[in-house]
């Protein structure tokens, strides 16, 4: 798709990743996600925003993925309603019932009202993200009633699971439908979580917001700075030195290796092989000891900031790091291989838990879990900025959407990144490790958008006065992919269910906001 | 099967091993050990609640059962139900829709319970604070017996933590005390079987 297909004038937005702005009318809304859908690309993000202090009124945002990159389309509203577009996007649908949770306008047209992130904290015709809406007010909980879909039929039992779940993981409902054994039906229930980190932002300025941003969803807390740093620095105007920018992508990768480690771990665990788990948490320790090392920390949080990073390697390091990726790929090698060969766990992971291309293209499947079901979308590699412009990045595709296609990309992915950290490391560049960052002008809209392990993280970040964030909308790849699971299930049995939703290992925190 | 064997001998005891054995670990993994055969026979369960973190004291949790720390082998599991729990290890600040569940995980876990609130978020409420989605601290929500700070905490800090909660405190006459102010228990005496304890 090209650019001049818009029926609209696009500006370019300044910054890192190529991204284009434009103000759009309700008819040219839908058109215009009709024309991306048509031609292949995707819906990044959706969210809304209140500009009554300003004179207009509320406002709805898109973030849509085509060919040449990023175009964010604004749709200001004259009442309280804007066109559904989930029946062009269905990832769409809960991210619109959550725009009306907290700002109360509709998607005109929609075929799920129902609310999504408000439980009980607050009350119908409460509207948090509303700038008149005080962010401290407390309510009395409420009652809270959900209506799930009910199914019936002869031996049809229901499994409520959660929030409280069964072992060291994060809070959520899942609504099992079943026979027997055998899943009919899984809805789940979101928002549990809800801290209103939207709201938080709000009271802070540029450099306070990248704390946050970094903790929305602290297994990814790489990409989300790189993309907060990112947003920040293009409505500042501020480039980081290289330098900074070959240590963001060591950090992100380092990230990504570790995650992946991680999951691959409690998969074998869940499919009841603790030895895989023994092994692979071992190498991610190793790991997490050599960040706290070299970085001060062991999950990197605080290592990215507006500008570019805080910490910086000596040879010493490098030297640490270049054994590390040896001694972990040869590992990970065998591991792969005892993996590969366990009949036992094989037999779990094959044909289990499997969204076929057809139905992860049509239902917007993303991210890692996207690559492993024929979707083959990874920023690294279409919109590759400095320094992945530089590295040749290989993307992993496979076909069978199962639990063995999603634990296959995640080894070649860290075989992958432990060659990219190679060679990062070979052409670090010499020089400073940040750059002043000048103060931004007010009302400025600045985006940034990074490959995380999961999937593309996007921050979309509007400035007030005096450099103080206005508005900032973190989008979590999760949002996509939650949905998915629903469909994952479907045909594997309720024992199945931990090692399918590990095998997505989706964020319920960067979710829920 | 050969390829695994193989691979756990090349790998071989990762606990303590030296030289990379920090002295303070042993140290701590020692006291742990103690504490738990002399105060709770030998095993402690743990129930872990996530009442609204960003994920990252998670991550620290799960690692304290990698084979460095090993969690398990100091006779310390963790538990699918609150009703089998000596412990609770709560993480995050409590957001408003976690607070009643929080509020009923605790209220199923029998006494003599013991609260450990895990993170700067479980401590003091963290980045997110108070507000209308977010309760803050764990101990504005259910007593905390202790708070162990960090961001997240390392698992040293929180085997710290498990320890001084399961410790006597300075000039007592030798048990646990919950903040509830019971008395936690009597050393050594188990409970008669099928009766709860008073």
């Amino acid at each position: 798709m090209k650019l001049e297909d818009f029926q609209f004038e696009l500006e370019p937005l300044p910054g890192a990743m190529p991204v284009w702005h434009a103000r759009v009318s309700a008819q040219q809304w839908r058109t215009a996600c009709q024309q991306v859908r048509d031609q292949g690309g995707r819906l990044v993000a959706l969210w809304g925003a209140d500009n009554s202090d300003r004179g207009e009124g509320y406002a709805v945002h898109a973030a849509l993925a085509v060919s040449p990159g990023l175009v964010a389309i604004t749709l200001p509203l004259a009442g309280e309603s804007f066109p559904d577009i989930s029946d062009i996007f269905p990832p769409a649908n809960r991210m619109q019932r959550a725009i009306c949770d907290l700002f109360g306008v509709r998607a005109e047209g929609a075929a799920d009202p129902r609310k999504w992130l408000r439980h009980a904290a607050w009350p119908e015709g409460v509207f948090p993200l509303r700038k008149s809406f005080d962010g401290s007010t407390v309510f009395a909980n409420g009652a809270d009633a959900y209506p799930f879909v009910q199914v019936r039929g002869e031996g049809v039992h229901e499994i409520p699971v959660g929030p409280v779940h069964a072992g060291t993981i994060e809070p959520g409902h899942f609504r099992f439908s079943i026979v027997g054994e055998g899943v009919l039906r899984l809805e789940e229930r979101l928002g549990y979580k809800h801290k209103g980190i939207e709201k938080r932002f709000e009271q802070m300025d540029l450099i306070q917001g990248a704390r946050l941003a970094g903790r929305v969803s602290g297994d990814s807390t790489v990409a989300y700075a790189w993309a907060y740093a990112m947003a920040v620095e293009s409505v500042s105007g501020a480039r980081p030195p290289q330098r900074a920018l070959w240590l963001r992508a060591l950090a992100l990768e380092r990230e990504r290796v570790g995650q992946h480690l991680w999951d691959l771990g409690f998969m074998g665990s869940d499919a009841g092989l603790a030895f895989g788990l023994a092994q692979f948490s071992c190498l991610r320790e190793d790991m997490l000891r050599t960040n706290a090392l070299l970085f001060g920390h062991r999950y990197l949080m605080d290592v990215i900031v507006p500008g570019g990073v805080a910490r910086d390697i000596d040879g010493g390091g490098i030297a640490t790091i270049r054994g590390e990726i040896d001694s972990v790929g040869k590992t990970v090698t065998l591991l792969k291989d005892i993996y590969i060969e366990h009949a036992g766990l094989q037999d779990r992971f094959v044909d289990c838990g499997r969204i076929r291309s057809v139905v992860a293209g049509r239902l917007g499947l993303a991210g890692l879990a996207g690559r492993a079901s024929g979707i083959g979308s990874d920023l690294r590699v279409q919109f590759a900025t400095l320094p992945y412009d530089r590295l040749g990045v290989r993307m992993t595709v496979r076909e069978g959407g199962d639990v063995a296609a999603r634990a296959t990309v995640r080894v070649e992915e860290i075989m992958e990144s432990l060659r990219l950290i190679g060679i990062l490391l070979d052409s670090l560049p010499g020089g400073e490790i940040a750059a002043p960052l000048p103060p931004a002008p007010q009302n400025a809209l600045g985006i940034g958008w990074v490959e995380g392990w999961r999937g593309e993280v996007l921050i979309a970040l509007e400035t007030g006065a005096d450099n103080r964030i206005r508005r900032l909308h973190p989008h979590d790849p999760s949002w996509q992919n939650w949905p998915l699971l629903e469909r994952a299930v479907l045909g594997n049995i309720v024992p199945d269910f931990p090692l399918i939703n590990k095998s997505f290992n989706l964020s319920y925190s960067g979710h829920d906001l | 099967m050969y390829r695994i064997l193989k691979q756990i001998a090349a790998t071989g005891i990762k606990t303590e091993a030296p030289p990379e054995a920090d002295e303070a670990l042993r140290v701590v993994r020692g006291r742990l050990h103690s504490g738990i055969l002399k105060y709770f026979s030998g095993a402690l369960t743990i129930r872990h609640v996530d009442a609204g973190s960003c994920n990252g004291c998670e991550l620290e949790i799960n690692s304290l059962n990698n084979p460095y720390y090993n969690l398990e082998a100091l006779g310390i599991k963790f538990v699918a139900s609150p009703r089998h729990a000596d412990m609770l290890l709560v993480t995050g600040p409590v957001s408003r829709h976690m607070e009643t569940a929080l509020k009923r995980t605790f209220d199923a876990t029998p006494e003599p319970r013991l609260v450990v609130a895990l993170g700067d978020c479980g401590c003091t409420g963290g980045i997110f604070g108070e507000s209308y989605a977010s309760c803050g601290r764990v101990s504005s929500v259910i007593p905390v017996d202790v708070a162990v700070p960090g961001c997240p905490p390392a698992p040293f800090a929180i085997m710290q933590g498990i320890l001084t909660a399961i410790s006597p405190p300075n000039g007592s006459d030798g048990s646990p005390e919950t903040s509830e102010g019971h008395l936690a228990f009597i050393p050594g005496a188990a409970p008669p079987s099928g009766a709860p304890q008073q």
